[in-house]
């Protein structure tokens, strides 16, 4: 008996290392299948959007549960749970693609308020501030306001209408004397609402299409500044530059002292004074 | 006794109670499954929206937040600290299944289990063998490795391919093709290893076992004296290895089935004709004495059979 006993312990432990050596392996592999499947299913498809106040999409994964209270309590029926195989985004995880059903920015943002996790950001307050993505006219070659007709739909549609999207002007260079009304959205102020693209009125596909930001913008490069800019000097109050004051050797004909060109154009007499 | 024991499983309860008396918890146990799909489907389906969401996260009566522990822990470990309507769903779930018994969520609530013991059924009258029959242990290692992939990779792991979520969010918000998982499951269960899934491997069994450890609610086994040894309870306990030190033990020894595996499915309640079992809490101390000591190869020899 006392011999058999120290045998037995030490098969004890030789049978706790060999389960426990079989289960590292085993969860090691098993591990890595569903960590392969899990970075599969994170690629998020460029036309499914997150609600408004969506976490970035690392952190949603780790944030959503999937339980679709958002989804309820949309009042536009917008957004959607992900099907397997159905649905680009990850199963189960709510979205919604702009040209079936856009956001309508709703005031009281109440997929934001139904979300238990904090998956849906509760800092966003005003939907004004939503970063659901950003428009942007991609098929130009299509798009009727930049073939030079006016279409304006996309820019009347927008609940940012003159913020998040304008209409600038340009020279038609096609027909020589008329203006093109290219709707311009700014990132800024764009949503992502995806009503413009929603409401495109070209069969198909829509010429402007609510991208994610991080397909639809690039990075500031940070060595050009913007001179233009309010409140953002060329240099930075390092030299002073001189200032272009009225006065002798300008060229300003008004100020005292200025050159007078010895030519004079017809009807600028007196222009001077 | 080897006349008896040709008697289909439950036979002679029936007989002696009636099919209804010898059925009882199993109907209920049906019953609670589908009042908790039903409660879900009733907003999508009728339009009362008394309950929305599903079995991951969701909201009664505009009031009572319930979530899953499970998933808030997966989402902690992978880095996000949930918001307190979470926290508090989780808490209250977390709680209930702590005091009734972790795994009364696989046998009343979770919607695979009809499925499990649906293939359950089918293996048993296709007469199959066991198949693979993993250690005790490996449903914890399933769970750490869980844990250690949400930690991993930022996410909440399991929820990826949890059949579970993937059937009961996949009836009330759309199925797309995640009943293959179910089917998946219900294939493993079938032909690979019997009761596999739900018996060995599924993590959200193994965190709610280890959730309802120390649970009050308890199946007891106060008249073992009067056992028989038909083992018709070992036969229909999806979780078998729980019965014999309570049954089996002598004078000194509890009654009270106190392993966290026990599902608190009632089930062996319902199939004993001598009426050997009930539900009863942990704190119960009526003396149970133990049966007369027999000679030792006909349990052993009976429990080789119904395994
Ligand atoms: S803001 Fe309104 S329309 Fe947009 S997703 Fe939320 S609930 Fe739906
Ligand atoms: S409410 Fe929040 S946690 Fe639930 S599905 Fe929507 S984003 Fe995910
Ligand atoms: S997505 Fe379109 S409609 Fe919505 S804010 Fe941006 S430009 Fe306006
Ligand atoms: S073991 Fe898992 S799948 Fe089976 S009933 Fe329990 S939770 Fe459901």
């Amino acid at each position: 008996m006392s011999a058999s006993k120290p045998k037995a312990k030490s098969m004890d432990r030789r049978r706790f290392l060999q389960d426990s050596a079989r289960g590292i392996a085993g969860c090691a592999v098993a591990g890595m299948g569903l960590s392969h499947l899990i970075s599969d299913a994170r690629a998020l498809p460029a036309q499914a959007l997150r609600p408004p106040g969506a976490l970035e999409e690392d952190e949603f994964l780790a944030a959503c549960i999937r339980c679709g209270l958002c989804v309820r309590d949309c009042p536009y029926d917008t957004l959607k749970l992900a099907e397997l195989g159905e649905d680009g985004p990850a199963t189960g995880t709510p979205f919604f693609t702009a040209r079936d059903v856009p956001c309508e920015m709703c005031e009281d943002i109440p997929c934001v308020a139904a979300c238990p996790t904090g998956a849906l950001d509760k800092s966003l307050d005003n939907i004004d501030d939503a970063k659901m993505g950003v428009a942007v006219l991609i098929d130009e070659e299509n798009c009727l306001n930049a073939l030079g007709l006016r279409c304006d739909v996309c820019y009347r549609v927008c609940p940012v209408i003159d913020a998040a999207i304008t209409l600038e002007l340009a020279h038609n260079e096609r027909s020589g004397h008329h203006a093109i009304f290219m709707p311009t959205v700014h990132a800024d102020k764009c949503t992502g609402c995806g009503k413009c693209e929603k409401s495109c009125v070209l069969p198909g596909e829509s010429a402007i299409k609510v991208l994610p930001m991080r397909i639809a913008r690039a990075e500031a490069a940070e060595h050009y500044k913007l001179g233009w800019e309010d409140r953002n000097p060329l240099v930075d109050e390092l030299i002073d530059l001189p200032d272009r004051l009225p006065g002798p050797g300008t060229d300003n004909l008004a100020a005292p002292g200025g050159f007078e060109p010895s030519f004079k154009l017809p009807g600028t007499e007196g222009a001077g004074q | 006794m080897s006349g008896k024991t040709k008697l289909p499983v439950g036979q002679e309860a029936i007989e002696k109670f009636g099919w209804l008396r010898a059925h009882r918890f199993l109907l209920l146990r049906r019953a609670s499954q589908l009042l908790f799909l039903g409660l879900f489907l009733m907003g999508p389906w009728f339009g009362i929206w008394w309950v929305k969401g599903n079995l991951s996260g969701s909201l009664t009566f505009d009031i009572l937040p319930l979530t899953d522990p499970f998933i808030t822990i997966q989402s902690m470990v992978a880095g996000h600290w949930p918001e307190l309507t979470a926290l508090i769903g989780a808490i209250i779930v977390g709680v209930a299944y702590a005091l009734i018994g972790g795994r009364v969520y696989c046998s009343w609530v979770c919607p695979i289990n009809p499925v499990t013991d649906g293939a359950h059924w089918l293996h048993e009258k296709l007469g199959m063998p066991k198949g693979w029959q993993p250690k005790r242990g490996t449903r914890y290692w399933v769970l750490a490795m869980v844990l250690a992939v949400s930690a991993l990779t930022g996410t909440i792991a399991w929820e990826f391919v949890n059949p579970i979520s993937m059937l009961h969010r996949g009836l009330i918000f759309g199925m797309g093709f995640a009943w293959a998982f179910v089917l998946s499951v219900f294939v493993f269960d079938l032909f690979i290893s019997r009761r596999g899934w739900c018996g060995h491997l599924c993590p959200v069994g193994a965190f709610y076992g280890l959730l309802g450890s120390k649970s009050v609610l308890r199946v007891s086994a106060p008249k073992r004296s009067e056992c028989d040894d038909c083992m018709d309870c070992f036969a229909v306990c999806p979780e078998m290895h729980v019965i014999a030190p309570a049954l089996r033990g002598q004078d000194g020894d509890t009654p009270l089935i106190l392993s966290p595996d026990c599902t608190n499915c009632g089930r062996c309640i319902d199939v004993c004709a001598m009426d050997v079992f009930r539900f009863t809490h942990r704190f119960d101390d009526t003396p149970a004495p133990g049966r007369e000591t027999r000679t030792r190869t006909q349990p052993a020899s009976g429990a080789s059979r119904a395994a």
